[in-house]
């Protein structure tokens, strides 16, 4: 199967299941929860079911395209699945299976594995999914997201692209991978990740980045604080933005080894805290547009039960808003 | 009609480690909650995989016993009211027991005065059936798991989704509603060889049923399965795996129907350090390290599937490519890491912090790097090691911490000290370094080995006493059975090797000063040496007791002197060694001195034998068997020999009974210079014997801990011992 049938396919087999095909963000992100269609969507009480590729940029793990199971940039397939369905799991075997990794020839197995970001204040309970010894997927019951408790709770998987596509088409680099009949995997990434890594690790200036991230914080929070004629809350999408920037820059100024320990923890505490106000003000916001994707008739009661309840919090808010709407699960949308 | 009850709550993959801690825990909780709702039973047995836990409960009481009991209440005078109706204590009392007032009778009871308020309860036991399905629920919803989660729009917390429930009683089902599932008898067999529910009819087939749908459910079966497998794959290669009970104690959660395969990887690999190999595969894939039967590695493993595969070599090869890259990556750290040197990762651990309270002059590894030199320094030539010995120490405790910074110890934290020792050797240190460097880490649990070279365990002995003292010195001492510094296992590890080098005995007071020096050096003070000997003293006890020595020899001999634990041994062992009528004569004289002391009299440490006037000349005869008896214990005093000085002691006990008895003196004289002068005798006499053990703690009856000395006296046993 080439690299981009698996994408085809997982793209399919999620639709099929119910999953609005997203696109990736347009931005510089180290993983796919950082997508606003994950970290964003997983908020408040709105179901969500979501599938898309995205690349993703660990710039401390480039390799100048010289490691054969390590690059700097590199694809997850992401699905997002809110209210998490009680048969997720046969869910994701099926997939699984569509890829031709059939449990009958494969040992396929759930190893724990509890995920927690500290730059998005999230975490989460769940497993990496093993085929043969190799973890192919982090399946995460996503728990809490900027510091707000999910409900519902979000099921999120997280295929690895290139490993998967590596075992189904026998090879043992990355680079060998055929994208498509014609194209390899190397002959697409091994230019960029030569060039980012000298640049990330030698080129890379730290005081551009220092600045960036300053800039990047200053003008989230600026407009987090800020009314705007006719919006119904502020701006949180271009907020939320330019807190994925700042950890990105976060995330490259590590690689450069320009931050010490100790500066590292405040760097990682600032962006949790971009991440929180973003989170907060999501959640205002979409219950400011009335919960527009819970079903028209329950939006109204989801509203009043979030304004109430809000007065202690935008986390009891949330709760709240779920709360009240939890006994109708039946009528609203999951996937499966 | 008493019968088996099954309750099965199946749900999706539980981690292995808390699967293991649950099937340990759960039978205690489900007799406990049992218990509390009176129903009796013959035994609970926990089962369970990672898709379920189970319980199975033998011959439990179909209904509760009838309750006829006698509730005693406050004294009639205070339930009824002097003109005979019921105070509001009393009406209480009736409504608290669910007695109607005028069914309350007033009774004498044993053991008091006067005439109580009884309320005779008797109540009707329910049935079982009636209370098991609030049991049942109450029960799932109150398992203690380490980390819960809740999923979909639940409002239920539980350690994974759950997906089923069985409840059976004698075969019939128990009714239940909880997270979102309704019980029944259906289970469900393995995920893919045997999907779909699975019947059970009582809890006796239950074992057999799911073994039917390839489910191993009893943990001690797929135990034995798994040792069977792992034989199967060593006789089928002519290898060994290598035993490794702590990997078993996981696998044996990863699957519930275990299936070894074994795999093979680049026989080049195995120029990399043997422990990056073992590490990698167990930590990474769980793997069991395979070796030849000499004992070398080989470029084997052995696994478990969680299945039954049509083609196990498909299962193999994709277990070896994984494998292969992970020794890639192992392979790639050990030769990054050979191009760095200690000196250049020690510069890196300048900015790493061990502990930030202790302040910015003290706080990082390289601050606790140089006192550890400074104290093993000190410690190692007051031990009178020869210069260079202790040069040798000071070289070691330098790098002793540097392969922290290495990448291979960053990847696989348990390395620790072992890569240090590899390092060393590829750097070009003298082998007592590297050996240094890995030993300070031992003992690294209970009953592990303890370090073997004289540099090892200095620079062991230092790096612990420097974490004890610093984080107490800052307020970090543990508490309760939170110790999240480890500071009591560090202590005891002092202990051991102390103890293990009867040498080195006398080493922890100028370990505790250097220490001290060090510690004040960087800027840190201690402001409570007490608090700090009483947690030492604490451990101490705590392992002599575990060695079998009584809690009050223990503490009587710690009572006095701690510092010199080989010492201490001796002196507690000794205890044994003292006759019941040594101990009353000794308590006597101790009560008299003390009584004396409480009384404000000042008396000297020895008598005036000029004033000894008593009849019978009893004060001389004691005063001359006592002299006596101190010149012969001189020597077994020296050695140590504390049981010589208690049977020398035994021959005393005649004559202080003379002292005492009829003809005796009147110690307590109403002539002040005659009763201070025998104080002072008895003072005399008894103070060496009081240094070796404090017989106030001792119980007249030798022995076992039960006799009547007292175990808190002094706060010597008031710091409980605790598990570490």
């Amino acid at each position: 199967m080439y690299l981009q049938d698996l994408i085809f396919t997982l793209q399919k087999f999620w639709a099929d299941r119910g999953c609005v095909v997203e696109q990736p963000v347009d931005v510089e992100v180290g993983a796919g929860t950082f997508h606003p269609a994950t970290f964003l969507r997983v908020l408040g009480p709105e179901p969500w079911n979501a599938a898309f590729a995205q690349f993703c940029r660990r710039p401390g793990d480039g390799r100048y395209g010289e490691n054969p199971n390590r690059a700097g940039g590199y694809y997850q397939f992401q699905v997002g699945l809110k209210p998490s369905p009680l048969h997720v799991q046969d869910l994701y075997l099926d997939s699984l299976r569509a890829l031709g990794l059939d449990p009958a020839a494969h040992d396929i197995r759930f190893v724990e594995d509890d995920w927690e970001s500290p730059t998005l204040g999230a975490w989460g309970l769940g497993w990496e999914v093993w085929c043969d010894g190799m973890e192919v997927t982090q399946f995460t019951y996503f728990q809490q997201a900027g510091g707000i408790d999910l409900m519902p709770v979000t099921a999120e998987l997280t295929y690895g692209v290139e490993r998967i596509a590596m075992y189904l088409q026998g090879v043992d680099s990355m680079y060998d991978l055929k994208w498509d009949k014609n194209v390899t995997y190397g002959q697409l990434r091994k230019p960029w990740e030569f060039e980012y890594a000298t640049y990330q690790f030698e080129e890379l200036d730290a005081k551009i980045s220092f600045a960036a991230f300053d800039t990047y914080e200053g003008e989230c929070k600026r407009l987090l604080a800020r009314k705007v004629k006719d919006a119904p809350a502020p701006l949180v999408l271009p907020a939320y933005e330019f807190a994925m920037k700042a950890s990105h820059a976060f995330n490259c100024l590590d690689a450069r080894g320009a931050i010490s320990v100790t500066e590292r923890q405040r760097f990682i505490g600032r962006v949790r805290g971009m991440a929180k106000a973003c989170a907060e003000t999501y959640v205002a916001s979409r219950a400011a547009l009335g919960f527009p994707l819970l079903p028209k008739a329950l939006q109204a009661q989801a509203v009043e039960a979030y304004r109430t309840a809000a007065e202690s919090g935008v986390n009891a808010g949330a709760l709240a808003a779920a709360r009240s709407v939890a006994a109708h699960a039946e009528e609203i949308a999951h996937a499966g | 009609m008493p019968a088996d009850l099954l309750f099965e709550i199946g749900c999706e993959e539980i981690p292995a480690k808390m699967l293991a801690r649950q099937l340990v825990d759960f039978p205690a909780f489900v007799e406990l909650r049992l218990a509390a709702a009176r129903l009796e039973h013959k035994g609970v047995r926990a089962l369970g995989t990672p898709r379920r836990l189970a319980v199975i409960v033998k011959q439990l009481a179909d209904r509760q016993p009838d309750l006829n009991e006698e509730v005693v209440g406050p004294p009639v005078s205070a339930a009824f009211a002097p003109d005979g109706t019921l105070t509001k204590a009393g009406q209480g009392f009736a409504a608290k027991n669910g007695v109607a007032p005028e069914a309350l009778e007033k009774k004498e009871v044993a053991g008091k005065k006067g005439q109580y308020v009884v309320a005779v309860r008797n109540v009707v036991g329910q049935d079982a059936r009636g209370l098991l399905s609030g049991l049942l629920t109450d029960l799932a919803a109150s398992i203690a798991w380490p980390k819960s989660q809740r999923w979909g729009w639940s409002e239920t917390t539980f350690v994974r989704p759950v997906q089923w429930l069985v409840a059976l009683f004698g075969g019939e089902v128990v009714p239940l509603t909880w997270a979102g599932q309704t019980s029944g008898r259906a289970s469900r067999g393995h995920r893919f060889l045997s999907p779909g529910p699975v019947e059970i009819t009582s809890a006796d087939g239950y074992v057999d049923a799911l073994r039917a749908a390839h489910v191993v459910v009893d943990p001690e079966a797929r135990k034995d399965l798994v040792r069977a497998e792992l034989e199967r794959l060593a006789r089928s290669t002519g290898l060994r795996v290598r035993p490794d009970e702590a990997l078993l104690a996981e696998v044996i959660h990863l699957g519930e129907y275990p299936v070894g395969v074994c795999g093979e990887f680049d026989p080049a690999f195995l120029q990399i350090p043997e422990e990056i190999i073992v590490t990698t595969m167990r930590t990474h894939q769980r793997y069991f390290a395979m070796e030849n039967q000499d004992g070398t590695l080989a470029n084997r493993f052995a696994t478990l599937m969680a299945t039954i595969v049509k083609d196990p070599a498909i299962v193999q090869a994709g277990n070896q490519r994984v494998i292969a890259s992970r020794l890639s990556d192992g392979k790639f750290f050990v030769s990054e890491d050979r191009k760095k040197s200690f000196d250049a990762w020690n510069d890196k651990l300048e900015s790493v912090v061990f502990q930030a309270k202790l302040g910015d002059a003290a706080k990082t590894i390289g601050h606790k790097v140089r006192r550890i030199e400074k104290i093993a320094a000190a410690v190692a030539t007051f031990a009178s090691m020869d210069a260079a010995s202790v040069e040798l120490v000071k070289k070691a405790a330098r790098v002793c911490k540097a392969d922290l910074a290495s990448h291979a110890v960053g990847e696989f934290p348990e390395l620790q000290g072992v890569m240090g020792r590899h390092y060393a050797k590829d750097f070009g240190y003298p082998a007592e370094v590297g050996s240094a460097i890995d030993e300070h880490w031992w003992p690294k649990g209970q009953g592990a080995a303890l370090p073997i070279t004289a540099a090892g365990a200095i620079i062991a002995l230092a790096d612990r006493m420097d974490t004890i003292v610093g984080c107490f010195a800052v307020g970090l001492e543990p508490t309760g059975s939170a110790d999240p510094f480890g500071l009591r296992r560090a202590s005891i590890g002092i202990w051991q090797i102390l103890l293990s080098r009867p040498d080195w005995s006398t080493l922890w007071t100028p370990l505790f000063a250097a220490t001290r020096d060090a510690l004040a050096e960087h800027g840190v003070a201690i402001k409570d040496p007490t608090a700090l000997e009483t947690f030492f003293r604490a451990r101490l006890r705590g392992i002599f007791t575990e060695q079998g020595i009584p809690a009050q020899d223990a503490d009587a001999a710690l009572a006095q002197e701690f510092r010199d634990p080989v010492d201490a041994r001796a002196r507690a062992l000794a205890c044994a060694k003292i006759s019941k009528e040594a101990r009353e004569v000794f308590k006597r004289v101790a009560n008299i001195l003390d009584d004396a002391r409480g009384k404000k009299i000042a008396f000297g440490a020895a008598p005036d034998p000029g004033k000894f006037v008593a009849p019978d000349n009893v004060e001389h005869k004691l005063f001359t068997a006592v002299t006596e008896a101190q010149a012969r214990e001189k020597a077994p005093r020296a050695a140590r020999d504390y049981t010589k000085v208690f049977e020398s002691l035994e021959q005393l006990r005649p004559t202080v009974a003379a002292f005492f008895d009829k003809g005796g003196v009147m110690v307590m004289d109403p002539d002040a210079a005659l009763r201070d002068n025998r104080l002072a005798l008895l003072s005399w006499f008894i103070a060496p014997y009081l240094s070796i053990a404090d017989f106030r703690l001792l119980g007249v009856v030798t022995g076992d801990g039960s006799a009547a000395g007292s175990s808190t006296a002094k706060g010597v046993g008031a710091v409980a011992r605790s598990k570490e």
